[in-house]
């Protein structure tokens, strides 16, 4: 047991006491590299950093040579070729520098290990006073200490500065305001094929079907046509009357077996589309949520906490299918001020 | 009371004009959906090669004349589209039950195939073998690329390699499929997969989706290798394990002495 430690020996408690602590081995004995013992050697490592720069300098030239010969023309398929050759020969060109500097320090240049000791991070007695004198004169002269209002409304200022950031982000963008609250649906909007805007009627929804659906105008709008669309996107799907669970309050929101819900995932918003035509599972491809379509779309598996929103459909006097309103809920994932169910 | 008398055959008679009249009319009114496509001429002999073959290798699960057993559902009514599928691609006959039936080698010749094709077709109404015109892949490759993204994508991805759906299920990837074999998957929605009617994707669309995946099979992707094409998790594995790990190895190098 090392002096120090006998030192810090305490009588009882739960102090960790160190002893055989690990002594300070020093720099391990100097081996003599095989390039230092063998001239034929020396030679080799010689012509091996001389031909990994040359392999560098023929790099280089191949891909000058790559740009003329694999030009990208209107064809995209000449992208691959011209990249995979000018990177080819760039890395080449690169690679052999760096490999070639770094094996000529590592088996020619001298390798004696050298130390040196790390100094001090304390300064000196000296400088340390010096520095005290410094401040010490400073307050003096500023009278900072001495000086009370200038003090205190400095820091009253410096507390003031940063306040009205925060008034600054929180304007950032405009306030969506009930924006997420509702979405393209009127009562009478017709149900219409993404993405030309075709109205579906409810007798080409043979069972089995899957429709991806926007509502009809959705394609003549120009600036929010992609807002409009991120939130009334909609799954429309046929099946047996029989096998669809009457929901109370929603039995007239289905027509003869088709169904439409929102294809916005509740979980982050991912478009939940993949549909078993068998098993009627609705899965998310992002985060594997699972809704069950026969049963108001409930979630089966994965991390979506609410089913998706049901879209009351009907059909009007020609036969198309129709909205009778919009959602009844906000569609898509949760946000700050969105009620728990 | 015998003036009365009803003749034995008014209550068969009533049953048939029953059956037709409301037959006919759930045919009309599902017109619009339906094949009228007669590009085959079907034979007496291939009706009859077609049931032997039916009750020799697929009457056991669907049962005789197609009307479907416990362990296989009815095919009165899939069309003969819906039986070239399934058996010119390998499915048909299943060799096991399973989430999902399997791609086998194909285990009749193409004679054999229509033959069946036409006998299940004859079972009942459903949409016939697209013709070679119809899937021809001289649509417009943009436009198909935009309805496969939108109908498809989901579960094939983007670029047709396939992907995963629940309990062991799965979307095949679409790589060098035969054009008529798509077309009939559209058509038919075989097993999990949804139906797309000729209302919905019309057989323009169709042509045009056929006209984006056989692009897709002819030209590699411009990006370089593709890694399967399955996006990020491939893409990630391969930067984080061949990447870094070349990184790690060049830092090895770096810090070792020479011998």
């Amino acid at each position: 047991m090392s002096e120090k430690a006998k030192e810090h020996r305490y009588e009882s408690g739960l102090a960790v006491v160190q002893s055989g602590k690990v002594s300070d081995p020093g720099i391990e004995p100097h081996r003599v590299r095989m390039t230092d013992k063998s001239e034929k050697l020396e030679r080799t490592a010689n012509r091996q950093v001389a031909a990994l720069f040359i392999a560098s300098a023929v790099g280089s030239a191949f891909s000058i040579f790559a740009y003329f010969a694999f030009p990208i023309t209107s064809d995209l398929g000449t992208v691959r070729s011209n990249t995979l050759w000018l990177g080819f020969g760039i890395t080449l060109g690169l690679l052999g520098i760096g490999i070639g500097a770094v094996h000529w320090a590592k088996t020619l240049m001298p390798d004696a290990e050298v130390y040196e000791p790390r100094h001090q991070s304390r300064s000196s007695e000296e400088n340390r006073a010096a520095a005290i004198e410094i401040i010490k004169l400073a307050d003096q002269e500023s009278g900072f200490t001495r000086r009370k209002l200038i003090r205190r409304s400095l820091y009253t200022a410096l507390a003031m500065f940063p306040l009205p950031a925060i008034f600054f982000f929180g304007g950032l963008g405009p306030n969506p305001a009930d924006t997420l609250r509702h979405t393209m649906w009127r009562k009478g909007t017709r149900l219409a094929k993404d993405p030309y805007g075709t109205p579906i009627k409810a007798s080409e929804v043979t069972e089995g079907s899957v429709f991806h659906v926007i509502p009809e105008g959705l394609q003549d709008l120009t600036d929010t046509k992609l807002e409009e669309k991120a939130k009334a996107a909609v799954l429309l799907v046929r099946v047996d009357p029989s096998v669809l669970k009457p929901i109370a309050g929603r039995e007239n929101w289905s027509y003869d077996g088709i169904v439409a819900y929102s294809k916005i995932c509740t979980h982050v918003g991912c478009p939940v589309a993949l549909y078993e035509q068998q098993t009627h599972h609705l899965l998310c491809p992002c985060h594997q949520s699972t809704f069950d379509l026969t049963d108001g779309c409930k979630v089966l598996f994965g991390p979506a906490s609410r089913p998706l929103p049901q879209l009351p459909i009907t059909v009007d006097a020609e036969g198309y299918l129709i909205a009778q309103s919009d959602f009844h809920e906000p569609v898509g994932p949760s946000f700050w001020d969105r009620s728990a169910n | 009371m015998k003036n009365k008398r009803r003749s034995p055959f008014a209550a068969a008679l009533v049953i048939v004009a029953g059956l037709i009249i409301s037959g006919g009319s759930y045919a009309a009114a599902n017109a619009v959906v339906k094949h009228s496509n007669t590009s085959q001429a079907v034979t007496q002999s291939q009706l009859e090669e077609g049931k032997q073959l039916f009750l020799a290798n697929c009457a056991s699960c669907h049962g005789k004349n197609g009307v479907g057993t416990s362990a296989a559902p009815t095919l009165i009514g899939v069309g003969a589209a819906s039986a070239d599928f399934q058996v010119s691609s390998g499915r048909m006959p299943a060799q096991a039950d399973g989430p999902q039936m399997q791609v086998k080698p194909v285990q009749f010749t193409r004679e054999q195939i229509d033959a069946i094709a036409a006998y299940v077709g004859s079972l009942g109404t459903g949409p016939a073998i697209p013709s070679a015109d119809m899937t021809a892949a001289n649509g417009d490759a943009v436009r198909g690329g935009e309805l496969f993204r939108i109908n498809c994508a989901m579960c094939h991805n983007a670029v047709g390699a396939g992907g995963a759906l629940t309990e062991g299920k799965y979307a095949p990837a679409l790589k060098n499929i035969p054009n008529t074999r798509i077309y009939e998957a559209m058509l038919t929605g075989p097993q999990n997969m949804p139906v797309f009617n000729d209302a919905n994707i019309t057989p323009t669309d169709k042509k045009d989706i056929i006209t984006y995946l056989k692009y897709l099979d002819e030209n590699p992707s411009a990006g370089g290798y593709e890694l399967a094409g399955l996006g990020p998790v491939a893409e990630g594995l391969f930067i984080w394990i061949i990447g870094l790990g070349l990184i790690i190895g060049f830092t090895v190098w770096l810090g070792a002495k020479s011998n």
